[in-house]
């Protein structure tokens, strides 16, 4: 037995994390169970990455009303805790008299759901926001935006750990069981944790711990999306989202700036029974380019720099028809235990919402007592790239190793690294770094940066070059050393 | 902010060149910008021999390749600064460079700038191969860079995509070290990278080298478990049915270099989407006046002998355009016709005999090269093969070239 908790949260995705910095407002002992070994290496940080406005769910269901929630209180997160967010809009482009009856649709339910700022424009108008785009009239989402979700979801991490939150990695968890005095008992793959509250934020993995609660029968489906990565260049030339008139299900194959000046194509949608599968295959790539053509001119196999893909876990019913979100407190079976299952889009913008909404479901079985130095600030790494130019020489000034440039493409200095190698999760993973800092994530995709920072991954963590992991269990990054001794 | 004659960004083989050159050329007012800790540029994980027959008639390894410069620079004090990343480049009548170092962010006016950066190496993402992304999948000078500058082993069950040169002496390297290299595979029906590469570092060592291949598939969640190879027919499409699964944890990609220009198109100069390099004339002068370019980073070349002799011709006109004298205007364009992948220079001035830098696009046997204005003949180069992965240059004579009329090369 290790560690007696009041409420262990498992997962540490950008649900989880929230629900962590959220419940760290009252005095309490939390701890998050991960398998992977950082935060956010699932369905939160594969996606658009897009902060939606909430006129896409159905007026009434709690996907619509977390995430208008979420949209407002955007800024302040932000502002809080240091993450890269931009209400930059979005559009819903459309060319045909059966899109523009869908787009009213779409702008009805959104002002039904509480939406503000929605409007239909036209040609000229649209043409004034994206110069490039295809199509004659759009509805515009002024507040629609971008954000970066890894960032995100560090942010809300780091913050809940500052406040006492221990965080997990490397722990699946096997078996949940409750002992005499009502306390979980949770086995993982790393030893066992005792805890009062259970929250099932797994993401994926919802249905199997909902199962392991002994809340049996939810029929979860993977939606699986490819998406592609374009070259900075192009990211000037796209100053908001273009999405296509969507259907009841599906957004549709969209452009999407990123907050870091890349644009990203995609997603296409596939269901899936392997959460575990990522790979992007070929017909998928050629169908993302075709569709994404149509709405903007730029699209280019010559610009694409990676691709990645994520998975939604989405809850059906018997006849296969996507549910809402399921956020419940099932006394008659799992007491003391928040289950969360079908957390999919729009999770990432409506976490914090969710996270409230969690919260207040313990406070209406246990009487919660405010942690009187809960701080909700926390500031991220200063970014080198990110600064003007007398900025970055008074970085330099006050510490050199922001003049030691190690990432090429992304201009990620020394000084960064060190940060992210050293971040308070404890995460030391190449990619752990990678989506810290960016580094490795230009169009040299590494190709001149990555031996130089798992150099520093060996000196700065004490470790050999056989035990340098790239991004999970089992990815061995180097063989060892080419001759010992020297 | 400091004052020089001439800045040259990057002290690879090309900025080295040029610096040593320009030296004897009786300008003194250098420097040299490296971001690495030491000059040398790639030539210093290059451990292999083969470099010099063509510049010093011996063949040597990179690192002797680059000290004979490196010497040079020593003997004529040529100043250096190394750890040193430019980060931006401003052109007008004086160029102002913007570079980060320890010891913090410094700016020079100039009167020339030369582009030495050299180039990258294409990716996978780049390519888009389709799969699963595991670690495992390194770019051929990745590998070589772990291997031959900080003695890490990328691993031991290996597959290369690609012939190209670093891909076949990484080949070779990996197997004298005790990794097994399986198979070399290339999309094309010839080898991209030099032949005497294809029997120096795969025949001799049992490597098979198959064309009309490619990795269809990569995958494994965590280290790379295998790829899944295909045939391609003659438009580089996979044969469905032809795939085959290849056990392996680590690809090696030696899939083509991109010359690096983002500080020349930041700065406002013209690039040709043939080379991925500057368009420049004659006098290596890029759009923007008093930038010069060569190297890698105008276009890849095969053998860096040919680097630092375009590096040294370059210094000829640099060192004119310093000392305030007038370089000749270039009116005449130069483009690449039928099966010619690129030409450099892209404009020449018709009134001075130039060296023509071209690859083909497909190899070909008992042809000509035509350079033409029209249909008159400025200049016939007669080959008994031709193939994408040599670069060919050809003496052009001015007296050929009348002075109104554009050029195209082409193959007959």
């Amino acid at each position: 037995m290790q560690e007696q908790y009041d409420v262990l949260i498992i997962g540490a995705g950008v649900i989880g994390s929230a629900i962590a910095r959220e419940m760290a407002r009252y005095k309490l002992k939390i701890g998050v169970l991960e398998k992977n070994l950082d935060v956010c290496n699932e369905t939160s940080g594969r996606n658009s990455a897009v902060v939606h406005g909430g006129f896409a769910y159905d007026t009434a269901s709690l996907k619509a009303r977390f995430c208008v929630e979420a949209n407002r209180m955007m800024g302040d997160l932000a502002s809080e805790l240091d993450f890269p967010f931009e209400r930059c809009g979005k559009v819903l482009v459309g060319n045909t008299p059966e899109d523009m009856t869908h787009l009213h649709n779409t702008l009805r339910q959104g002002k039904a759901n509480g939406v503000t700022n929605l409007e239909i424009i036209g040609d000229d108008k649209l043409h004034e926001l994206v110069p490039a785009v295809i199509g004659k009239f759009a509805m515009w989402s002024h507040n629609s935006g971008i954000m970066d979700p890894f960032l995100y979801t560090v942010a809300l991490a780091e913050n809940a750990q500052a406040n006492g939150v221990d965080f997990y990695f490397g722990h699946r968890v096997i078996d949940i069981q409750r002992d005499r005095d009502s306390l979980y008992i949770v086995k993982t793959s790393q030893g066992c944790f005792s805890s009062r509250w259970i929250v099932n934020a797994a993401g994926l993995g919802c249905k199997e711990i909902s199962d392991m609660l002994g809340i049996k029968g939810y029929k979860v489906i993977g939606s699986k999306g490819d998406y592609i990565v374009l070259d900075k260049k192009l990211g000037a030339l796209l100053p908001m989202p273009v999405y296509p008139v969507p259907s009841n299900t599906y957004m549709g194959v969209h452009v999407t700036n990123t907050i870091d000046g890349n644009v990203t194509v995609g997603p296409n949608a596939e269901n899936v029974t392997d959460f575990s599968y990522y790979g992007v295959p070929k017909r998928n790539i050629d169908f993302l380019i075709e569709s994404a053509s149509r709405l903007w001119p730029h699209i280019s196999r010559k610009d694409q720099i990676r691709n990645f893909s994520g998975i939604l876990p989405k809850w059906v019913d018997a006849n296969g028809n996507i549910q809402d979100y399921k956020i419940e407190l099932r006394d008659d079976i799992a007491p003391h235990a928040i289950n969360l299952v079908g957390i999919e889009s729009p999770g990432l913008t409506s976490a914090v919402p969710i996270a409230r909404y969690v919260t207040g479901l313990m406070q209406e079985r246990e009487k919660l007592t405010a942690n009187r130095s809960f701080s909700p600030i926390r500031r991220g790494i200063r970014r080198f790239a990110a600064c003007t130019r007398e900025e970055q020489a008074a970085l330099i000034a006050a510490n050199p190793d922001y003049g030691e440039i190690i990432c090429r493409c992304e201009k990620v200095t020394k000084a960064e690294l060190l940060q992210a190698i050293h971040n308070p999760l404890g995460v030391s993973t190449m990619t752990g770094v990678k989506y810290r800092t960016r580094c490795m994530m230009g169009r040299c995709q590494g190709g001149y940066c990555q031996t130089r920072l798992e150099q520093l991954l060996e000196k700065e963590c004490g470790r050999q070059a056989k035990d340098i992991i790239y991004s999970r269990q089992g990815a061995w990054l180097l063989q060892g050393k080419v001759r010992e001794g020297i | 902010m400091k004052e020089k004659d001439v800045i040259i960004i990057g002290g690879g083989p090309a900025g080295l060149a040029a610096a040593a050159a320009l030296y004897k050329k009786g300008i003194h007012d250098v420097l040299i910008l490296e971001r690495e800790k030491n000059p040398g540029g790639i030539l210093r994980q290059c451990i292999h021999d083969g470099f010099g027959l063509t510049r010093f008639h011996e063949t040597l390894s990179g690192p002797e390749y680059a000290q004979r410069f490196l010497d040079e620079i020593e003997k004529y004090h040529i100043p250096y600064l190394t750890d040193t990343m430019v980060l931006g480049l401003k052109a007008g009548t004086r160029k102002i460079v913007t570079a980060a170092s320890r010891s913090g962010l410094e700016e020079w006016s100039a009167k020339a700038v030369i582009l030495a950066m050299g180039c990258r190496e294409r990716t996978r993402g780049a390519l888009g191969i389709p799969g699963e992304r595991p670690a495992g999948v390194f770019t051929a000078g990745t590998a070589q860079a772990y291997m031959n500058l900080y003695n890490r082993m990328p691993g031991k069950e290996i597959i290369i995509l690609g012939s190209g040169d670093i891909g076949m002496i990484m080949a070779r390297r990996l197997t004298l070290e005790g990794a097994h290299v399986q198979a070399v595979f290339e999309v094309l029906p010839y080898a991209s990278g030099l032949p005497r590469n294809v029997e120096q570092c795969l025949n001799d060592y049992g490597i098979p080298l198959y064309l009309s291949h490619t990795v269809t598939e990569i995958h494994g969640d965590a280290r790379l478990k295998g790829v899944t190879v295909s045939e391609v027919d003659s438009t580089r499409t996979p044969i469905p049915g032809t795939e085959k699964f290849y056990a392996c944890d680590t690809l090696i990609l030696s899939v083509g270099l991109i010359p690096e220009n983002e500080l020349t198109s930041e700065a406002g100069g013209i690039l040709d989407l043939h080379t991925n390099g500057a368009v420049v004339d004659e006098n290596f002068q890029t759009s923007l006046p008093g930038v010069f370019a060569a190297g890698n980073v105008l276009h890849v070349h095969d053998l860096v002998d040919f680097v630092s002799l375009e590096a040294e011709k370059l210094a000829d006109s640099a060192a004119r355009y310093i000392l305030g004298e007038p370089l000749r205007d270039c009116p005449l364009k130069i483009s690449a016709g039928s099966s010619i992948g690129h030409v450099v220079p892209q404009r020449i001035s018709g009134k001075t005999d130039f060296l023509l830098s071209l690859r083909v696009s497909s190899p070909h046997r008992n042809g000509r090269i035509l350079v033409q204005q029209g249909n008159h003949i400025v200049a016939a180069h007669e080959f008994r093969r031709a193939v994408p992965a040599e670069m060919l240059q050809i003496k052009i004579p001015a007296a050929n070239i009348n002075c109104t009329e554009d050029l195209e090369v082409s193959v007959e």
